[in-house]
């Protein structure tokens, strides 16, 4: 599926041609289903292939020809147009048969603040784009697993991020140690520091351990190697002061390890302070995705072709299971039911009627208010993140293709107050051609101008602008390996993040802040249970078995 | 493939298992049929694959492949056969290694192959089945035991391997086998003097960086720990073997009484018996009468020989001594110097192969003087007793203790000794950081780090320094008993050796536990007195080779290991301690002037099974020839196989008092009988007067 075409997806029903003329759309027999499911972000496809694999019939549309919706991978030259939407056109409102109202759905921009610098190279096309970025997946976590349960692994592939992560702190940048090994050969470390930063991941090692054990075989397992629960009430970074770190060895199990966005030591809201047991359920998390596949080095992988190909990977497990797949198809209006203030159905953009049980919708889509007894959608401004992409001219680590760097809050500038991830990506995962490298950058933030403004410092700090008379290559006398990577393009804008809701009408989650999917599953999979109480979420089971068995990455 | 639990059988494992060895029972008493048949057929060897496919361990089985092998090879010409019938017998052996990694049969078999070069070895195939081993198990010994005899075969360069070992420690630094690799590549090519390898110290800096590194990520991983050890011993002791000690030493005066030994020709010959005793800083071999030259106008006998003074018979000692047969017409005084020197020599060599390359040349002086004949009846006529000394100060006589005992070698001694204390000092600066850790391997390596400091400031300079370095080690020691009990008696060793160490290293602390033994009818004895200090092993005999009185009662001795080298010593005193069995006491079978023995209230006889007892030279072990202590003692209805030890032991000395009481074998009746039967000369025996 490297061109993440929709023709390539067997059970999908080809509005024709790629031509977007309305009269093309075809029809859809039968008319009712169990589940409408409009867009085919990752929620929504998890969800599919989730109701699917409870033998629910299932309808799944999306106006675009390609999967994924806010969570997809698009050609560089169709960004533009994707962050900046033309208004979506105005529906027919025609008569609804029997009893139903006919509500007409709006799009809304996610995107705002879009500033595009630079000349992309040629062919553009063949730069893939993530509108999720920068985004990774643990070996371990919960997206890994429900891949290999779905049997979604059969169809995606993936590589490691095999030059691990790297902490950008006074101006330069560091190592990060994920394991044993990595601290004995890095050099940048004191020796003082590898011990006691050595000494903290055996403390969480043996915690985990006589954590997970369960009462009766306890008597096993020394309880006295768990850390006390005053202990992990803690805020985190105060539990590993008490440990000795010095300040950037927080740094590196603060912000580049147990991943926490806020500034930790600065005196905001308690409630962006991680506790010590959060903490340690990240660097849990991170320690045991180290390993988990013989063939990746490191904690994090990354899908071959860009993070759309994970819905699609989902979408197809939920056609094998008998989902019906429309793309190019949008959905004009949804059918309520005034009297049960109950939305039965869902109009489509070639004027059909189907009616449901229940209805899904991408969170692209404005949802309806009903009336005020629903209460209005999201009444406080929503959080937002800054992204940005960049095509840059090599890596920022000499012999890496694939690289994570973490600029911790403060690093930049004395106003950052969250943390800046960035992720560089390599030819190797087909999304750049050769000896360029895409690179996304991410921070949360509030304010829309300081958010972008942290986003271009991060790039500033580590690549260097493209020189006017473009004859970078010539005048650099230094060490190659000192040389930063030159900035030949980039992108940065601001998105929404709002929250998936049940009520009035089920919508998913938008793509969050966080570098992995963990909040964004655990959400999707609440939403499932929400509707089928009594059903379990995606069952092991529920893998389709293929002749090969190959289900790890790469 | 490490640390994981061995779990209990199950019934149905035990079936499997018994149903295999029938199996293998089967296929073994058929293989071993056509071994003894010769019977190199085809379908023979088939079995024995079959046999070694279940189990590699089975050796004939493999000898019976290497018969048959040369058997077959021998009547093939074509090369192309040949090389088939070798590929056949690796594949064979890459299967049995399937079965068992670490099959030591199944290794050997793949050498034996190799080396009968009978076609070009595949090292591409060799290397690549070791990848993959090693990927496997990076720890099985027997792969790297096998890269190593491929380098040699192949010739690859040292550097190369130990790039290789390199690379296995960056991969997973708790690799014991990589770090062993490591350090017998590195003295391979600091030996041989490899371009990039010639400064010791700069490689030896790069090491101690390497591994401090991996200490300090994981203080808990021993494999680190053991290389540092080896790093510490190539730095702290000198590449060749030196001379430290010696009796007589350098420029010493002492008289020496003649004894009327027989009359020839109604003349009286007088004869004495002179030892002349060389301490090595190591083990050494090779000291003999060309490798050490010995001057003098004094008549003895020029056919003597020089004996290792050990206990063991590696033909290695740090002690050599020689006995001068010195036999004089006349009775009356006279002096004569002696001159020794030891030239650089190639027979002198330590364990490690590096020869003694420090010359030296000294001169003492004999006076012999002829002894009353009367007084020497007299001798050890009364009961010692142990605490009529006065100290030296009062005495006012210093001469018989040779501090400093070879001036003459000392400045040869300083060589790189700046690099290793600024090494050895920067490294306990590090270690003292990670002491808060109540890690055994901490204050083990940092004690003898300080250890190693103290012994390159011995010479000479910083005296203070070096008791600061003692007090410190001992302090560590003292904690390590409770934090490692399993290796009590090893810290509670090495903790003896620095207290003696602490006690003897310097000229005014010494003293204090010097004097001058006055006895009735005997001339003054050198006399020194360690007691009371819970010793349990004696140290440092380097440094009391001129004493004659030697007072250890009151410690906790298991071994007097190191005794040996006091040839003056002729009272010794070591009751009150735990000492458990006569063949714990054979050091003192070297000493040939030991008179007076008291080893009363030890453990002699306390515990039925006596440990050393089985690791000692003994009449069942086939190395001490049945002697005629033996048959005179059967005659006296002694019990010979339970008393061999004892028997053995006494019928070494020349004892005139002995005190044995308090000890478990005293108290059995024909001990008496015995020791007397043995010793005729005794004198006294637990107090009463005997003869």
């Amino acid at each position: 599926m490297a061109e993440a075409d929709a023709g390539s997806s067997p059970s999908s029903v080809d509005g024709g041609g790629g031509g977007s003329v309305q009269n093309d759309y075809p029809t859809i027999d039968p008319t009712s289903f169990d589940v409408v499911i409009c867009g085919t972000g990752l929620p929504e496809s998890v969800l599919a292939a989730a109701c699917a694999a409870a033998g629910k019939t299932v309808l799944h549309v999306d106006p675009s020809s390609l999967y994924g919706s806010l969570y997809s991978s698009i050609p560089l030259p169709s960004l533009a147009s994707f962050l900046s939407p033309d208004p979506s056109p105005p529906s027919s409102t025609a008569a609804a048969p029997d009893s139903h109202t006919v509500v007409d759905l709006q799009r809304r921009s996610v995107y705002s603040e879009v500033e595009f610098s630079g000349a992309a190279p040629e062919p553009a096309r063949r730069f893939t784009v993530d509108l999720v970025g920068p985004r990774v997946l643990y070996c371990a976590d919960e997206a890994v697993d429900l891949l290999l349960r779905s049997g979604g692994s059969h169809h995606v592939e993936f590589k490691s991020v095999e030059g691990g992560s790297l902490l950008y702190w006074e101006g330069c940048l560091y190592p990060v140690p994920g394991k044993r090994q990595d601290i004995f050969i890095d050099k940048t470390l004191g020796l003082l520091e590898k011990r006691t930063l050595n000494k903290f991941f055996n403390l969480v090692k043996e915690h985990v351990a006589a954590a997970s054990v369960s009462p009766d075989e306890a008597g096993e397992v020394d309880a006295s190697a768990k850390i006390p629960e005053e202990d992990l009430d803690l805020p985190f970074v105060e539990f590993l002061e008490k440990q000795g770190l010095s300040p950037k060895m927080r740094a590196v199990v603060l912000y580049a390890i147990a991943m926490a966005d806020y500034d930790q030591d600065g005196a905001d809201p308690l409630e962006r302070l991680i506790t010590t047991r959060e903490g340690i359920q990240t660097i849990s998390l991170y320690s045991s995705s180290i390993g988990r596949f013989a063939n990746a080095e490191g904690a994090f992988i990354y899908p071959m072709y860009g993070h759309g190909e994970l819905p699609q990977a989902f979408c197809r497990c939920a056609a094998v299971k008998g989902a019906l797949y429309v793309l190019r198809m949008p959905v004009a209006a949804l059918l309520l039911d005034e009297e049960k203030k109950h939305f039965v159905g869902a109009r489509l953009a070639s004027g059909q009627d189907i009616l449901c049980k229940q209805l899904i919708i991408d969170p692209s889509y404005e949802i309806p208010t009903l009336d005020t007894s629903f209460g209005g959608p999201d009444l406080k401004s929503p959080r937002k993140v800054a992204r940005g992409v960049c095509i840059i001219s090599k890596s920022v680590k000499q012999g890496s293709s694939n690289v994570l760097v973490v600029f911790p809050p403060k690093s930049l500038e004395e106003q950052q107050v969250a943390a800046v991830r960035l992720l560089q990506l390599s030819s190797n995962l087909a999304v750049c051609p050769p000896e360029t490298f895409v690179a996304y950058l991410s921070t949360p933030c509030t304010d829309v101008s300081s958010g972008k403004q942290c986003i271009q410092k991060a790039m500033h700090a580590l690549f260097s602008p493209q020189a006017s008379d473009g004859s970078e290559g010539h005048l650099e006398t230094a060490d190659e390996s000192t040389v930063k990577p030159t900035l030949i393009w980039n992108c940065v804008y601001v998105q929404e993040i709002r929250q998936g809701t049940s009520r009035p009408l089920l919508s998913c989650p938008m793509p969050d802040e966080h570098l992995d999917y963990r909040n964004i599953l655990e959400s999707t999979k609440k939403l499932f249970t929400d509707i089928y109480p009594d059903e379990e979420f995606l069952p092991k089971k529920s893998a389709p078995v293929y002749a090969d068995d190959d289900t790890d990455s790469e | 493939m490490h640390g994981r639990p061995r779990r209990p059988a199950k019934p149905e494992d035990e079936e499997a298992s018994s149903a295999k060895a029938a199996k293998l029972r089967e296929l073994q008493a058929e293989v071993l049929r056509n071994h003894h048949a010769r019977t190199y057929t085809k379908e023979a060897i088939g079995l024995s694959f079959k046999l070694l496919e279940i189990n590699p361990e089975a050796y004939t089985a493999w000898n019976y492949r290497k018969l048959a092998f040369q058997h077959n090879v021998k009547e093939l010409s074509d090369p192309e056969a040949i090389k088939s019938t070798v590929d056949d017998e690796l594949r064979m052996v890459e299967v049995a290694l399937r079965q068992n990694p670490k099959s030591y049969g199944a290794w050997y078999h793949r050498k034996w192959l190799l080396n009968q070069k009978l076609t070009p070895v595949d090292f591409k195939r060799e290397l690549g089945l070791l990848d993959k081993l090693l990927k496997v198990d990076a720890r099985n010994f027997h792969g790297w035991n096998y890269r190593r005899f491929l380098a040699r075969f192949m010739g690859v360069p040292d550097e190369e391997e130990l790039k290789y070992t390199m690379d296995k420690i960056r991969d997973n630094f708790s690799n014991y086998s990589a770090w062993h690799n490591r350090s017998i590549l590195l003295s391979n090519l600091l030996i041989q003097q490899t371009k990039g390898f010639e400064s010791k110290q700069k490689i030896f800096s790069e090491e101690f960086d390497l591994v401090t590194q991996a200490l300090f990520t994981d203080p808990s991983d021993q494999s680190g720990w053991f290389y540092h050890l080896w790093l510490l011993a190539q730095t702290s002791t000198p590449d060749n073997p030196q001379l430290i000690a010696s009796w007589p030493c350098n420029g010493a005066k002492f008289s020496s009484s003649l004894v009327k030994e027989k009359v020839e020709r109604d003349k009286p010959i007088w004869s004495r018996t002179v030892p002349v005793v060389l301490y090595f800083n190591e083990p050494v071999k090779g000291v003999n009468q060309s490798s050490v030259n010995l001057k003098s106008d004094l008549e003895f006998d020029k056919d003597f020989n020089w004996r290792p003074l050990s206990m063991t018979n590696s033909g290695y000692s740090n002690c050599w001594a020689t006995y001068l047969q010195i036999a004089n017409e006349c009775s009356s005084s006279q002096q004569y110097s002696v001159e020794l020197s030891i030239p650089c020599s190639d027979d002198i060599v330590s364990r490690s192969g590096s020869n003694y390359n420090f010359p030296v040349l000294f001169t003492f002086t004999i006076e012999l003087i002829s002894n009353d004949t009367s007084q020497d009846t007299d001798l050890f006529d009364k009961p010692v007793a142990w605490d009529c000394s006065e100290s030296f100060q009062s005495h006012g006589n210093r001469d018989p203790i040779p501090f400093d005992l070879l001036n003459n070698t000392t400045a040869l001694v300083q060589e790189d000794t700046n690099w290793h204390f600024e090494k050895l000092s920067e490294e306990i600066d590090l270690f003292r950081e990670l002491s808060d850790d109540d890690s055994k391997f901490v204050k083990l390596t940092l004690a003898r780090l300080l250890l190693a400091c103290a012994a390159t400031k011995s010479r000479g300079r910083s005296l203070v320094e070096r008791k600061g370095y003692c007090e410190e080690a001992l302090r560590l020691f003292i904690d390590l008993i409770p934090l490692d009990p399993s290796h009590k008696q090893y810290y509670e060793d090495e903790r003896s050796i620095v207290l003696i160490d602490k006690l003897t290293c310097d000229m005014e602390t010494f003293m204090k536990h010097c004097s001058v033994q006055v006895q009735q009818n005997l001339a003054p004895l050198n006399h020194v007195k360690l007691c009371r200090l819970s010793l349990t092993r004696v140290g440092f005999a380097e440094r009391l080779l001129w004493v004659q009185v030697l007072d250890l009662s009151h410690n906790s001795l298991r071994s007097v290991e190191g005794l040996e080298a006091l040839q003056q010593l002729v009272l010794l005193n070591i009751s009150n301690n735990q000492i458990s069995s006569f063949t714990a006491l054979e050091p003192l079978t070297k000493l040939i002037s030991l008179k007076v023995l008291n080893l009363s209230f030890n453990k002699i006889g306390d515990h039925s099974i006596d440990k050393t007892r089985y690791i000692c030279s003994s009449p069942f072990s086939h190395k001490v020839e049945a002697c005629e202590a033996f048959e005179v003692c059967q005659k006296e209805n002694i019990n010979v196989e339970e008393y061999w030890d004892a028997i053995l032991f006494f019928k070494s000395l020349k004892l005139a008092q002995l005190d044995i009481k308090g000890n478990a074998v005293a108290s059995k009746e024909n001990l008496k009988t015995l020791v007397m039967t043995i010793i005729p000369c005794l004198k006294w025996f637990n107090g009463e007067r005997v003869n």
